[in-house]
């Protein structure tokens, strides 16, 4: 699916993340944790093709990303969901056009399209709300809506950014049963986030491997989390 | 092919209603494009009027001026009857003089009146008798003629007109092609505020790009959608300007009727369809810059 290979990000004249190699393979679960600044936004920017290594490879399925047009990445997104931590919504559309917004980019029409969009609310529990603009949305509204938004392409892999960072304990674990939910159905995962709690809290649910950036390298966290 | 291109022109035109609700309107860009657009179309309109009136001066110009020429003779009173016959009958065995008469008293005072007034008394003054010559299509040979004539009237001076012809009808010419200059340089006003305005926008909406591209939104789609916008804009404030200045145009003294040069500016017969060639000009004008600025903006966006 993803895979980066001796990948280096240098920005300013610093090196912010330097030499990794790592796959995300279909199916697969992945925490990547690290303090605040580490690189995790970064590091998930390279595997979406919103960044360009500055050493190494990326490769989104199996294609190089340096080697891929402006249109090419842009088909590649649809094929990637992302979920941001401040969710990047189009504020002057209502929610339920905000999670349509790929399909409507991707000039996608008709019937079957909007009742996947309202089986996709539902499962997000957010149908009552689909007429309400993002800002009259609470924060873990405002991250199911996103969810719901980074898999309505059936992505094959979802990258979330601090998903749970503006959110309770409660609607935390809501979002990561949705996330281990996609997972089931064979989606590849990869959650960026500090918050060991949560990261424990999937552990009992889901296979999942940890990573931790640290000293501008990713590694395979240990025993204790 | 062209059912792909009449297809994105209607799209064009028509709108495409999901990407056209993804970028949300700014006011003032609007507003600014509305405006220049309408006055830009309202110059235009003018400056297609003065190039399209001095065209068709020089025209008249060179057509009556080139087949006329004028002659003078100036003689003591009592040798002007003998000269003024001696030189008609010239002028009538020479080829390529189609006729040539003597003006009379009265069409000589009419030629005098704006100056001199209509009392003015030119039996009894030393005034030139002149003669209206008319030439055929090919014309006569001006330096033999003028032998003849120093011969048998010497008191005749042949003026063929070429000396004050040349000037006018370049003058003219030079009008036409500054009507033309203009019309250029007002597209190029066109385009330098749509894209000032495309830009303000693009920058504007910065954020919304920014999330179009993270759900996968190419950028020919992105671009579209201000491109329709800027488009539309443009075509609907330059249908007004022309509307407003083809209505001043026509509101214009006829030259008929005043017969000088400025209040024979406007439009004649089928020139009328020129200025409603404007509108869509300027709608091209506005396509192509605004798709020049939203890809060279998106080219620089991650």
């Amino acid at each position: 699916m993803i895979e980066l290979e001796n990948v280096a990000y240098s920005y300013g004249g610093g090196e912010l993340l330097s030499d990794i190699s790592l796959e995300l393979s279909s199916g697969s679960f992945h925490f990547l944790t690290g303090p605040s600044g580490a690189g995790k936004t970064t590091f998930l920017k390279l595997c979406y093709g919103a960044l360009m290594p500055t050493a190494g490879q990326v490769r989104l399925f199996g294609g190089d990303v340096r080697d891929l047009g402006r249109d090419d990445i842009a088909l590649m997104r649809r094929r990637i969901g992302v979920v941001h931590q401040d969710c990047q919504f189009l504020d002057h559309l209502p929610v339920a056009d905000n999670v349509a917004l790929p399909l409507m980019v991707s000039g996608y029409e008709g019937g079957e399209q909007a009742e996947n969009l309202r089986e996709l609310m539902s499962w997000v529990g957010l149908n009552a709300r689909a007429g309400a603009l993002p800002p009259e949305l609470s924060g873990g509204e405002r991250q199911r809506a996103a969810l719901a938004r980074a898999v309505i392409m059936s992505p094959d892999v979802v990258l979330a950014d601090e998903p749970t960072g503006n959110i309770d304990w409660e609607m935390s674990q809501r979002l990561l049963q949705l996330l281990i939910e996609l997972n089931r159905m064979g989606k590849t995962i990869m959650i960026a986030t500090h918050d060991l709690n949560l990261i424990r809290a999937a552990k009992s649910q889901v296979q999942a491997r940890v990573l931790r950036i640290s000293q501008r390298q990713v590694q395979l966290a240990g025993a204790d989390l | 092919m062209w059912l792909r291109w009449i297809k994105r022109l209607i799209v064009l035109l028509l709108g495409d209603a999901n990407a056209d609700r993804v970028v949300p309107p700014t006011g003032y860009t609007a507003r600014l494009t509305l405006f220049s657009a309408a006055a830009m179309s309202f110059l235009a309109v003018f400056a297609l009027a003065m190039s399209l009136a001095t065209g068709r001066l020089a025209d008249r110009w060179g057509e009556e001026l080139a087949r006329t020429s004028t002659l003078r003779i100036s003689a003591p009173s009592e040798q002007m009857a003998a000269q003024t016959r001696a030189a008609i009958r010239v002028l009538e065995t020479t080829p390529g003089v189609e006729r040539a008469r003597a003006l009379s008293d009265e069409e000589q005072r009419a030629l005098l009146e704006p100056w001199f007034g209509p009392d003015l008394p030119v039996e009894s003054l030393p005034i030139p008798q002149l003669v209206e010559i008319i030439e055929t299509e090919d014309g006569y040979d001006a330096a033999g003629l003028r032998l003849r004539l120093s011969a048998e009237a010497p008191g005749a001076v042949l003026d063929d007109h070429t000396r004050w012809r040349r000037p006018l009808i370049s003058a003219a010419a030079a009008l036409r092609s500054l009507g033309w200059f203009s019309i250029v340089l007002i597209a190029g006003t066109v385009a330098a505020m749509i894209t000032l305005a495309a830009n303000a926008a693009l920058a504007a909406n910065a954020q919304v790009i920014s999330v179009l591209r993270l759900v996968g939104a190419r950028d020919a789609y992105i671009a579209g959608a201000f491109v329709r916008r800027f488009t539309q804009r443009a075509l609907g404030g330059s249908a007004a300007g022309a509307v407003l200045g083809m209505g001043a145009v026509a509101m214009l003294p006829r030259a008929d009727t005043a017969g000088g040069f400025l209040t024979g500016l406007g439009f004649e017969g089928l020139n009328w369809f020129w200025p409603v060639l404007i509108p869509p000009a300027a709608a091209a004008v506005a396509y192509v810059a605004t798709r020049a600025a939203a890809r060279r903006t998106l080219r620089e966006l991650p």
